[in-house]
């Protein structure tokens, strides 16, 4: 029934799935190997960004909340999955050597050796209270939902009650985020300082499987995390909910005036959006290794919406396209993959070039194709949307344009 | 006859501006009263007041029989106790289908975890059905609501605000913009609505109101400057200085 | 007792001379010529007490030129000698006296006071910063006892001196104190050094604290003052409590005497066990192998029996109220002139974050719009500035021709995207945030690209270096000065031209009501226009101001342009005056916190952050939100 009503998530989930076979087939591990790892790696990485933009379309496409700040969310996840990781892998190598002496090794002093090996490169030799739970992987799993759920919650908390909306409430997250990765950058935070997190590709207890098999896994981890996602998200939208959402956006203080209260399902939408955000980390960094604050600076967070702008905000696979495009391109073009272009008088590096080329194409693709890449697929589709003489969905800020309004 | 909505020594004032100076008005449970005045005499104030909207300075709104104060709840939560409110402009979602407007009006529980488990009904879809038909849109449940004319979307609120079956229904102008057949079609609705619940009707247009066949309040510098039958305040002298007067 | 003796002497012999210099020669000629440290005192004493003509004596035998010439001393002038009692010149060999260190030292105390009146001022000045160097109990006396000091100034630093002298050594309790209360609210360097060490403590550990110790304070142990392991420390120290080898010890003591799989009958594996450890430790040392240590439970007890604190070496617990107090007063007032450096750094920031958002509290105010490009059009009035410097060569012109080059310059950037972009999005503040912001992406890149990554300097003319001082402590370097002074003229610039010209009234008509303004003939495109210009033209000064003190980098705008937004949201929107509080606010929140923290600046910035957001929660619209009914909705 959903599924009928929904085609296009059956199209998305077809395409997902023929894509990870594909790679799977092409990887390195047991598969041609026409794919390295390394571009295993970037794909299983794009898939969670596509996430994240996933999320950040829940948020800013169909409830109107422009967040600043999601990219916040998707570090916590990393750095809660990452307390695990590295401190499991660093528990094997300190038992590993302990136990060789000839005296095997008390409780606490492997984690004593733990603190100081992780710790060592911030001075200090004691395990800070954020990492109580750091050796159970149940329970760190558990904190990349519950941290990021409960920060966006009392932030939304804070916000929403207080009515801040529209450009006040970007630029509220935007500091958030801030204020955020300048306590992460401190040394007694707890979290290693500008050091962050690393050798997170190394799994606890499976070291001998090698990094080929690894970034597969990740890879399906990461399309199932989408996969699933996705149905969460198109489920939401579909429904009464997704119905009061779109209302919100477009009409917050109409919704107020049937009864439904706005600030609650903003919280709502909010809080899981930073959850499905922080799963997408919780992928994200054991593929890239490591993680810093620099991943909280703010303007990965408008680099996101970019990408959510860039794809067709309101339309979940727009959101995904826009990240997977915008983000492989972005690669391609700054790993000096790309040729020159000689202009004659002038040659265009694009290591150097891609950022301006990017941003004046964001500001294009905002001026005259608001619907971004998705209107390719809507012009595919025969998709046309309905007339509205010029008139925006509705009189809020976070209201979709009527070029942007959805067929 | 005991009052639903009993609004009593009320005042806001905005910057020194006193928008509505010492107001009380009361209405019964089913009873249709119209609430005029020249421009600026407070009415929308007044609404905004009973709706959640603004706050004001002091003064009482008690509702129900429970006389529950309505100035500690929030708009959404005045809106669930069963006060309902029709815009001057017609305020529909756009982006929605008709029929996805009216479901969203329809009486059912509004937090967000009972909105996600909610599933169309045989009974909800038969009770949108009906009241699209009622409300003269009963081939269009399908289409955008952005797509209706302007007529249309007056109705279509009508219809919404049907489907949150209100105990008090606040109407600001129902009658602007509407052709002479739909003014009638719209006091004969507003006057059978008047028969199980509260209506409210703000209007500047005295045809419409004389049509209504109500007790009317006179708004002026935000209060009351007379109430009852039109005849009767129409003889009123001061009224007619503040209508006729400037 | 040697002090007691001179002292006792001194005032024995004051003034009439007991005995005549060439009487005390010759009485002690021999302790004289073959000194002892632990007899020469009274000699010493003798020959301070010998009239003025003593002194050189005492100071030719201290740099050892005092010498004997057969059974008269004399003193060696370079090649010829004097007598020392006549004055006349000795001839024959001078056999030279070679008093030791210690003997030496003794010397130069007496010799004290004979410079306190010597009747050269520079000798005087040269004494008495001698005593401030190296205090000693004798000096009091001698401060005490010297002839009235002729030079007002000699005679105050002299006055101080014995004061100072007076709170370490004076035996008086009572003259101690009024010494110190003397001193009142100086914050001198001697007088602090004077009174730290007063407040030197003791760290012991006791079965009970001795009676009438002047205590500091108490110790628990285990707490952040007194780790357990230190407190153990002192136990064992003031041999209260059995050492207890430290862990690792304890594990070496094991390794090292692994039998058969096992260590004392405990098998290895079982070794992970804390407790199986000390049983097997325990085993070793009923075996005899191992030295007895105490266990973990015992360390426990003996922390508990026992009590821990630290001690005033200064027994008189008055004293120490009083120097605790006097160096808190002195804090206080540290404090107060620290409090007006900040103010003045506070009060710079402000103006800088102020030049910053001005511009883009304009555009937001009258617009709505959020310009992400603004920290951009900052970086392109640093370059403007820049470049101009790199082709006039005069600094002071440069600066000059660089203010309105770089008005020119952002003025016509802010223009071109106003048409460009930003008319085409009116009433969409959100895409208008996002599209500024790819422009600002695009422009760091340029600027990159052009310029490259590393800092270009814009150097300030040579009379806006160095600083202006107020009242010495306090002193803000004049490029702060001058951009606090740059910040006001735009104020009264932006106050003229919001008042008083015709653009102003148009502006404030668009702003409080868009749709009423243009039926009244006023082109709100135009307004907004030319608003944006001025805006984002403001924002090139600023950047010229920010380019004089910090580097100019592509990244610089984006340094500042998180703290722009904060000031314009806290100020609240359409209110310059709101934006000036906002500055300020932010300003001194900033520096505020830095000083209770100045280890930490990222701790300031995340602080005030987080205090902006919960302030937004209580003014959601800024510290002047727009007034009027419209404002409600």
């Amino acid at each position: 029934m959903f599924i009928r009503k929904n085609p296009s998530v059956l199209a998305f989930l077809a395409i997902l799935a023929i894509f990870t076979l594909t790679v799977t087939v092409m990887s390195e591990a047991g598969g041609t190997g026409a794919i390295p790892t390394s571009m295993v790696k970037t794909l299983g990485k794009t898939l969670c960004l596509a996430l994240a933009a996933l999320a950040m379309d829940l948020v800013w496409g169909y409830a109107g909340i422009l967040s600043l700040g999601h990219m916040a969310f998707f570090a916590l996840g990393g750095y809660m999955i990452g307390q695990w990781l590295m401190y499991a892998r660093t528990g094997e190598i300190v038992t590993a050597t302990l136990m060789n002496a000839q005296i095997p090794p008390t409780a606490t002093e492997i984690r004593d050796g733990i603190a100081g090996q992780i710790f060592g490169v911030v001075g200090s030799a004691e395990l800070p209270l954020t990492w109580a739970f750091a050796g159970s992987l149940p329970m760190q799993l558990l904190l990349v939902l519950a941290v990021p759920g409960i920060f966006a919650f009392l932030f939304g908390w804070l916000a929403f009650r207080s009515r801040v909306n529209g450009v006040y409430l970007s630029i509220l997250t935007q500091a958030m985020t801030l204020a955020l990765a300048l306590w992460l950058y401190q040394n007694d935070s707890g979290f290693r300082g500008n050091n962050g997190l690393s050798g997170l590709q190394n799994i606890p207890g499976l070291t001998h499987v090698s990094q080929a098999d690894i970034s597969v896994w990740f890879l399906w981890a990461s399309a199932a995390a989408l996969a699933l996602c996705y149905v969460l998200a198109a489920w939401l939208v579909s429904g009464k909910f997704g119905s009061v959402i779109r209302a919100i956006r477009d009409d917050e203080s109409r919704v107020r005036f049937l009864g439904y209260s706005v600030e609650a399902y903003k919280m709502t939408v909010f809080t899981l959006s930073a959850m499905i955000c922080a799963i997408a980390g919780a992928l994200y960094y054991p593929q890239a290794g490591i993680i810093n604050p620099a991943e909280l600076a703010p303007i990965a967070s408008i680099y996101l919406a970019v990408w959510v702008a860039i794809g067709g905000r309101g339309r979940l696979y727009g959101a995904v396209i826009g990240a997977v495009v915008v983000s492989l391109l972005s690669s391609w073009f700054t790993g000096g993959r790309a040729p020159d272009l000689n202009l004659g008088f002038y040659t265009v590096n694009w290591v150097d070039w891609w950022q301006v080329l990017l941003g004046l194409a964001f500001v294009c693709v905002t001026l005259f194709a608001p619907r971004g890449l998705s209107s390719i697929i809507d012009a595919l589709a025969g998709l046309r949307p309905p007339m509205r003489r010029g008139k925006d969905l509705g009189p809020d800020l976070g209201a979709l344009r009527e070029s942007e309004a959805e067929a | 006859m005991t009052a639903l909505l009993e609004v009593s020594g009320v005042s806001k004032s905005f910057d020194g501006f006193k928008a509505i100076n010492n107001l009380s008005f009361s209405i019964g449970a089913r009873e249709l009263r119209a609430v005029i005045g020249p421009n600026g005499a407070g009415k929308t104030t007044f609404m905004d007041i009973v709706t959640g909207k603004t706050r004001p300075d002091q003064g009482q709104v008690l509702w129900g029989e429970k006389s529950q104060s309505l100035l500690k709840l929030s708009e959404a939560q005045i809106a669930r106790a069963g006060v309902g409110r029709k815009f001057q402009r017609p305020t529909v979602f756009e982006d929605q289908s008709v029929a996805g407007n009216l479901t969203m009006a329809l009486k059912a529980p509004r937090g967000p975890f009972r909105v996600l488990r909610w599933k169309p009904s045989e009974h909800s879809s038969q009770r949108i059905a009906e009241l699209a038909s009622e409300v003269g849109l009963g081939d269009q449940l399908a289409r955008k609501a952005g797509e209706l004319s302007h007529g249309q979307k007056q109705w279509l609120e009508i219809g919404m605000l049907l489907a949150q079956e209100p105990r008090l229904l606040l109407v600001d102008e129902p009658a602007a913009g509407m052709t002479l057949a739909e003014r009638e079609q719209t006091t004969t609705l507003l006057r059978r609505l008047a028969e199980t619940r509260a209506v409210v009707v703000v209007e500047h247009d005295m045809d419409f109101v004389r049509r209504l066949a109500c007790r009317v309040t006179v708004l002026h510098q935000g209060a009351v400057l007379a109430e009852g039958s039109l005849d009767h305040v129409s003889a009123n002298p001061e009224v007619i200085e503040v209508y006729l007067g400037r | 007792m040697r002090h007691l003796l001179l002292s006792l002497l001194l005032l024995a012999a004051s003034p009439v001379w007991a005995q005549d210099l060439a009487n005390v020669l010759d009485t002690h000629r021999d302790q004289i010529s073959k000194p002892s440290r632990q007899t020469i005192a009274p000699v010493i004493a003798a020959l301070a007490t010998a009239g003025p003509s003593a002194g050189p004596v005492l100071e030719a035998w201290e740099d050892r030129r005092l010498g004997l010439a057969g059974e008269r001393f004399a003193i060696i002038e370079g090649d010829t000698a004097i007598d020392a009692v006549t004055g006349v010149p000795v001839k024959g060999e001078v056999k030279a006296l070679r008093p030791n260190s210690g003997v030496r030292g003794l010397i130069a105390a007496a010799l004290v006071q004979f410079q306190l009146t010597d009747p050269d001022p520079a000798r005087r000045r040269a004494a008495l910063a001698a005593i401030a160097r190296e205090p000693d109990e004798s000096h009091l006396q001698a401060l005490r006892e010297a002839a009235a000091e002729t030079d007002p100034v000699l005679a105050a630093r002299r006055a101080r001196l014995e004061r100072l002298l007076t709170i370490r050594f004076d035996p008086d309790t009572q003259a101690r104190l009024d010494a110190i209360d003397g001193f009142g609210g100086d914050t001198g360097a001697d007088f602090q050094a004077v009174l730290n060490p007063l407040l030197t403590t003791n760290r012991i550990a006791a079965t009970t604290l001795p009676e009438g110790a002047n205590l500091a304070a108490e110790l628990e142990p285990g707490s952040d003052t007194l780790p357990r392991a230190e407190a153990y420390r002192l136990l064992v120290d003031a041999g209260l409590a059995e050492a207890r080898p430290s862990d690792a010890d304890i594990k070496a003591a094991l390794a090292g005497n692994i039998q058969n799989g096992g260590v004392g009958g405990v098998p290895i594996g079982q070794l992970t066990d804390p407790d199986r450890r000390d049983a097997a430790y325990a085993t070793l040392v009923a075996e005899g192998k191992v030295a007895p240590a105490a266990s973990a439970d015992q360390v426990t007890a003996a922390l508990e029996a026992h009590q821990f604190a630290d001690l005033y070496v200064e027994p008189e617990p008055k004293i120490t109220d009083a120097a605790r107090a006097a160096l808190r007063g002195m804090a206080t007032r540290e404090g107060t002139l620290q409090a007006a450096d900040l103010a003045l750094d506070a009060l710079s920031l402000a103006s800088i974050y102020f030049l910053a958002a001005i511009g883009l509290a304009i555009t937001f105010g009258v617009m709505g719009v959020i310009n992400m490009a603004h920290g951009e059009f900052i970086m392109m009035g640093a370059y403007t500035g820049y470049v101009v410097q790199t082709l006039i060569s005069d600094r002071t012109v440069s600066l000059v021709v660089a203010l309105p080059a770089a008005f020119a310059v952002t003025f016509l950037a802010g223009v071109l995207l106003y048409q460009l972009v930003i008319k085409h999005l009116a009433k969409r503040p959100l895409e208008t945030l996002l599209a500024t912001f790819g422009v600002s992406i695009a422009l760091q890149q340029i600027a990159k690209n052009i310029f490259g990554t590393q800092a270009r300097p814009l150097t300030a003319p040579a009379w806006l270096e160095g600083s202006v001082s107020f009242g010495g402590d306090v002193s803000i370097s004049s490029i702060r000065v001058a951009i606090f002074v740059l910040a006001l003229l735009f104020l009264g610039l932006f106050l003229i031209v919001m008042n008083r010209t015709r653009l102003g009234l148009q502006v404030r008509a668009v702003t409080q009501n868009p749709g009423m303004a243009a039926s009244m003939g006023i082109n709100p495109d135009r307004v907004a226009m030319m608003t944006f210009g001025l805006g984002s033209g403001i924002a090139g000064i600023a950047g010229v101001a920010i380019g004089l003190f910090a580097k100019v980098t592509s990244e610089l705008g984006s340094d500042y342009i998180v703290q722009s937004f904060m000031t314009v949201v806290v100020g609240g929107v359409g209110n310059i005056w709101g934006t000036l509080a906002g500055a300020a606010l932010i300003g001194g929140l900033q520096k505020g916190i830095e000083v209770l923290n100045p280890a930490n600046t990222l701790a300031a910035q995340t602080y005030m952050i987080l205090f902006i957001i919960i302030f937004i929660q209580f003014r959601p619209r800024g510290i002047m939100p727009q007034k009027g009914r419209a404002a409600e909705a």
